[in-house]
């Protein structure tokens, strides 16, 4: 494979962290300026991103080294295919984020708006550096980031309530990182001296069961952002956080940096070979299977509408989670794959429910009757993205869907096309009956504006259009997944040789 | 004569001497003395540079004293380990000079300024002194020097501080004691007190009782100093108590080179098959500072009191310390030494932002926090750092050693020691983000009787300079360990 | 038998220190606990001079006179020295104490530990 040294890994993580400054210097002086440096750090960073692609996509591996803390502890970047899979969704989601932020915050007239942009470009730069990590210390370093980084951005509202949501989800992220993972990346450097995520694992055959054993599930709880139960508890409590940060980050950089970091472990610390030789990876896909039952069922119960939503995210990471763990290529590919798919979709749902609350300031299900009529545009786009998840054709979630049932009939796990049938009648109990309530049903109460009943009131431009943009983006994937599928290829080329 | 090649003697001198001049200044001209204090202290931190510059490109100095030979004269001799802590000690003696300038203002009249410079002196003189003598009874009368300085310096504080310094007084002078019967026992059976000489005649008295009762009387003697639970009875009130430069600098400061005189006992005096093989000292010592680090931990959670909170961090943070250099590996005993560096910097950056938060808010307690990232923006940016730093997150200094040593345990297979270091963590992220949210995330419920500000110009920037040296070390970790502590290294790790 | 009798000089001091020691404990007034802190310190000169001792020794004084110097003929004066130094160290220690009991008692009136702390609570 041939290596790339540019300084551009470098920069794309950066370029945020400029922008972070920028933003905080500019500050609420200049509203506009500030949200300027927003739009246009977030097109940068994409359009570095996406300059790496063609090397990439020609097989080619990108490296920087940042600097060499000490001789094994190294910063340093290393783009591969899974890394710019990850860093182009959410570069490019934080695009259509951005708009949404301005429209968002300026609609509900937040406080404290410097803040908010600048972690959230802060928490962006630490995203793309977990993905294009080439070694543990250094995605540890940018997982930390994350988390310290977006701990304000849930506080943001500064109510009692905020502020204990927060303090749940430091304990968890920080605590277990800590804990567990720094414990089992530690431990992982004491015996084989090297962090280097590879494509065949760090580890020897020789290695007895009982201490993989123990290593393996220190680094699946200390991964936390991936919410696997029974540590997941942190992401309903981060709901509380204003709504984009609901949507970019815990449907997308936050909770997929999470996943991202367990399919980087279990391909590229252990290896697919060590794993199955093990079974370990039929113990991680047991694990998450009870997750995505377990989490849609407690959906099911949710009242309030990103409480919902943060429980599906839960369910639906660890789609991703079994996929990987089954270590089969179509496994595999469906797996990548859902990373894509889910965050356009969710990402789509967390909008909606911002713009309804931007608009109504609803934020339970059950006052959801009849707002269809009210807001059609974020209603249809709520039903496209809520089909998506169910795994309806033709929509983006009917792909990796796919490609995870192939996965399961590949390593002759049939329990996991019982998990995955079961999650889809549960996704549809939980998403469809908002979707009728919305249409169908007559709306319970009068909204204080206008005297008409049917009187559109959609939300402000910014916060409507990057929904749309987003829920079209679900039927566009469906009918070209190709160029995703291409980058997965050579991932999966990579960690398997062959197919 | 060229006065740089006595450097390692001035830098022990000039302190001591200037302690005594200063007072006489005062007496013509009170206003002189602080610029006198903080210029000596300037010299003597140019002083600790040429001592450093010297030692890494041209090896260990020794300087006999008034041209002695030893083992019968006393001998300085500075190595890595020497250089390195001279050069903590005096250029974070310097900087909390320039910081103590407002804040001790605010804690003691006028008229007994010009002796808290002269005690404060008196105490670098004591720390240089411990850590640049190559004798070991010398180095008895430099603790001691130090100690008593730092029993004034703790009674000068507020109110109940004369009551803690008492009982510091009583607590020392047993440690001090009982390293004096150490080297008493080591000196019957050697004949010697120079630590070279001793290296060398040591080896063949292994198996004696006298030499094991020696160490343990030293081992102990040392622990009371350095405060290793559950001998650490007097620091929680002294360091609360005291003023705030003071509590900086004698947290930052004293401990470490307690675990200097460990470290070379241990490393130099000894070999460490001494610790390992022919005696379970170093199991015991591990044990000792595991169970030290998790007490440490939990009593610091329930403390309402900022100083104390700190001071029993520290308590916790002199385990890691311990148990680094116990742990008998290179990973460990490099995350010893590293950690030396980060704490001492850490610990003073956050005493003396309490010693800020009181000069402006008049209190220590926690939920006198409340909003602060509002009216004194940098001072918490400060904090921040620092915090990050104790916990333990990359990429500040704090997590390096942590690091080291948690390699060192888990090469060691020391996994209860694994987890006390990670528990110790944990704690120390509860304590801070509890403290950050309400610094950030709490509005205040009363109005201020205080005008809150952002401090005077001569405590921030210490304060700035203190916690950009946190960053910029962690990003230097690896120059410093291969430059520095890798000489440190004893042999046969 | 012969440890104790043979060895009397290190029976002696550790008697010493121990009840210096029992003194700094628990002696609840502190002027006594600074005599405990004296006694315990003295024990331990006591040592240093005793392991100096040699039987039929003298005091290390040459005489210009003798050519060949044996050294089992004096006392080694080394720990002598040391324990000048200690001694002045010692004195320190206890001024320092002085100093800070007299702080203490133009504060409280008292010098007993418990009522201080009695004093301290009320606050």
């Amino acid at each position: 494979m041939e290596t790339l040294i540019s300084l551009k890994p470098l920069l794309a993580v950066a370029v945020s962290t400029l922008g972070a400054l920028l933003i905080a210097i500019t500050g609420e002086k200049a509203r506009n300026l500030r949200e300027a440096w927003s739009i246009f750090t977030s097109l940068a960073k994409f359009s570095i991103v996406a300059s790496m692609l063609p090397d990439i996509l020609n097989g080619k591996v990108i490296e920087y080294t940042l600097i060499k803390i000490t001789p094994e502890l190294i910063i340093k970047f290393k783009v591969d295919g899974l890394g710019i899979f990850f860093a182009l969704t959410a570069s490019f989601l934080w695009i259509i984020t951005s708009f949404y932020s301005i429209g968002y915050m300026r609609g509900l007239n937040e406080h404290a708006q410097t803040r908010y942009f600048f972690y959230f470009a802060i928490a962006l730069s630490a995203t793309v550096g977990v993905a294009f990590s080439a070694n543990m210390f250094t995605a540890f370093v940018f997982y930390e980031i994350i988390t310290v980084s977006t701990f304000p951005l849930v506080a943001h509202k500064e109510t009692e309530e905020a502020k204990k949501g927060a303090r749940k989800y430091l304990t968890y992220l920080l605590g277990t990182s800590i804990a567990f993972q720094l414990t089992a990346i530690v431990i992982t450097y004491s015996i084989t001296g090297n962090l280097n995520f590879s494509s065949h694992g760090v580890f020897n055959k020789d290695i007895s069961y009982e201490l993989i054993t123990i290593i393996f599930f220190l680094y699946i709880a200390g991964i936390t952002k991936a919410a696997i139960m029974p540590l997941h508890s942190w992401l309903p409590a981060a709901m509380v956080a204003p709504t984009p940060v609901s949507a970019l980050l815990h449907a997308v950089a936050v909770v997929k940096a999470g996943v991202f970091m367990v399919i980087r472990v279990v391909l590229y610390i252990f290896g697919s070979e060590l794993l199955k030789t093990y079974n370990l990876g039929l113990v991680l896909a047991l694990v998450a299977s009870f997750t995505i039952i377990a989490a849609s069922v407690i959906a099911l119960r949710q009242d309030d509408l990103k409480l919902r939503l943060a429980y599906s995210t839960v369910s639906q990471l660890s789609y991703i989670v079994v996929g990987v763990a089954l270590l089969t290529p179509s496994s595999i590919t469906g797996s990548i794959m859902h990373i894509v798919t889910h965050a356009f979709g969710k990402i789509t749902l967390f909008f909606t429910a911002g713009a309804i609350y931007v608009v109504t300031h609803k934020t339970k299900v059950s006052e959801l009757d009849g707002i269809g009529r009210q807001m059609p545009f974020t209603m249809a786009s709520f039903t496209l993205a809520a089909l998506s998840m169910i795994g309806v054709p033709p929509l983006a979630g009917f792909i990796s869907k796919w490609y995870l049932i192939f996965g399961a009939l590949e390593a002759k796990q049939l329990f996991v096309l019982g998990v995955l049938a079961v999650s889809t009648i549960l996704n549809a109990c939980y998403f469809m009956p908002i979707v009728y309530a919305a249409f169908m049903k007559k709306q319970k109460y009068h909204i204080s504006f206008g005297d008409n009943k049917r009187e559109i009131r959609e939300a402000p431009i910014f916060v409507l259009f990057p929904l749309i943009l987003t829920a079209i983006a679900t039927v566009l994937m469906f009918f070209y997944p190709f160029f995703f599928l291409e980058i997965i290829k050579i991932i999966v080329f990579g960690v398997k040789g062959g197919n | 004569m060229n006065l740089w090649e006595h450097s390692s003697i001035l830098i022990v001198v000039t302190p001591l001497i200037a302690s005594i001049v200063n007072i006489f200044i005062s007496l013509l001209k009170r206003s002189l003395c602080y610029p006198f204090f903080v210029g000596i202290l300037g010299l003597c931190s140019l002083l600790s540079i040429d001592i450093l510059s010297v030692v890494t490109t041209s090896g260990t100095i020794r300087y006999k004293l008034g041209g002695w030979t030893p083992p019968w004269g006393i001998e300085y001799t500075v190595d890595h380990l020497n250089a390195f802590l001279i050069i903590i000690i005096s250029i974070i003696s310097f900087i909390i000079a320039i910081y103590s300038k407002e804040s001790i203002k605010k804690e003691l009249t006028k008229a007994r300024l010009p002796y808290f410079y002269s005690t404060y002196l008196l105490f670098v003189t004591g720390l240089l002194g411990i850590t640049i003598t190559g004798d070991i009874f010398n180095l008895y009368v430099f603790l001691e020097i130090a100690s008593l300085a730092g029993y004034a310096l703790i009674a000068i504080g507020e109110r109940r501080s004369v009551l803690a310094s008492f009982n510091y007084i009583i607590m020392g002078t047993v440690g001090a004691c009982f390293y004096l019967l150490g080297v008493g026992y080591i000196y019957i059976i050697t004949g010697s007190l120079n630590i070279t000489d001793l290296s060398r005649l040591l080896p063949s008295l292994y198996e004696s009782k006298v030499t094991l009762a020696a160490l343990a009387f030293v081992v102990v003697g040392i622990a009371i100093k350095i405060a290793l639970f559950p001998l650490h009875r007097w620091l929680p009130d002294s360091y609360t108590f005291a003023p705030s430069a003071v509590s900086a600098f004698a947290s930052a400061t004293m401990s470490k080179v307690g675990i200097y005189v460990l470290i070379r006992i241990f490393f130099t005096l000894f070999e460490p098959r001494f610790l390992t093989d022919i005696t379970p000292l170093s199991n015991i010592l591990i044990w000792w500072a595991t169970v030290a680090i998790f007490f440490g931990s939990i009593i610091a959670i329930g403390q309402t009191d900022f100083k104390r909170t700190l001071s029993y961090i520290l308590i916790a943070e002199v385990g890691y310390m311990v148990l680094g250099i116990s742990l008998c590996n290179k990973e460990g005993f490099i995350g010893a030494v590293l950690h030396i560096l980060n704490d001492a910097i850490m610990i003073a950056c956050l005493f003396m932002i309490a010693g800020g938060i009181f000069y402006r808010v008049g209190s220590r307690n926690l939920e006198d926090f409340k909003g602060l990232g509002k009216s004194m923006p940098i001072t918490m940016a400060a904090f921040t750092v620092a915090a990050l730093s104790m916990i333990g997150i990359p990429p500040t200094g704090g997590f390096f050693s942590k690091w080291y040593l948690i390699l060192g345990a888990t090469k060691a297979e020391q996994w209860i020691s694994v987890a006390a270091l990670v528990f110790s963590s944990l704690v120390n992220a509860f304590i801070f983000f509890k403290l950050l949210e309400k610094i950030y995330f709490s509005k205040k419920e009363v109005i201020p009787k205080h005008n809150f500000r952002e401090l005077p110009l001569s405590m921030i920037i210490p304060i700035t300079i203190m916690a950009l040296t946190i960053l910029i070390i962690g990003f230097y970790s690896g120059r410093i360990i291969s430059s520095l502590i890798r000489f440190t290294v004893p042999e046969g790790f | 038998m012969e440890t104790i009798i043979g060895k009397y000089n290190y029976w002696i001091y550790i008697a010493l220190m121990m009840i210096g020691f029992y003194a700094m404990i628990a002696k609840r007034n502190l002027v006594k606990k600074v005599v405990g802190m004296n006694i315990f310190q003295t024990a331990i000169i006591l040592f240093f001079i005793s392991i100096a001792y040699k039987r039929d020794a003298t005091i290390p004084i040459l005489i210009k006179s003798q050519e060949v110097i044996n050294p089992s003929q004096y006392i080694n004066p080394l720990p002598h020295v040391l324990m000048l130094t200690a001694i002045v160290v010692m004195v320190s220690t206890f001024g320092v104490a002085l100093a800070i009991i007299m702080m203490l008692y133009n504060q409280y009136k008292t010098l007993d530990e418990d009522e201080i702390i009695e004093i301290l609570k009320k606050k």
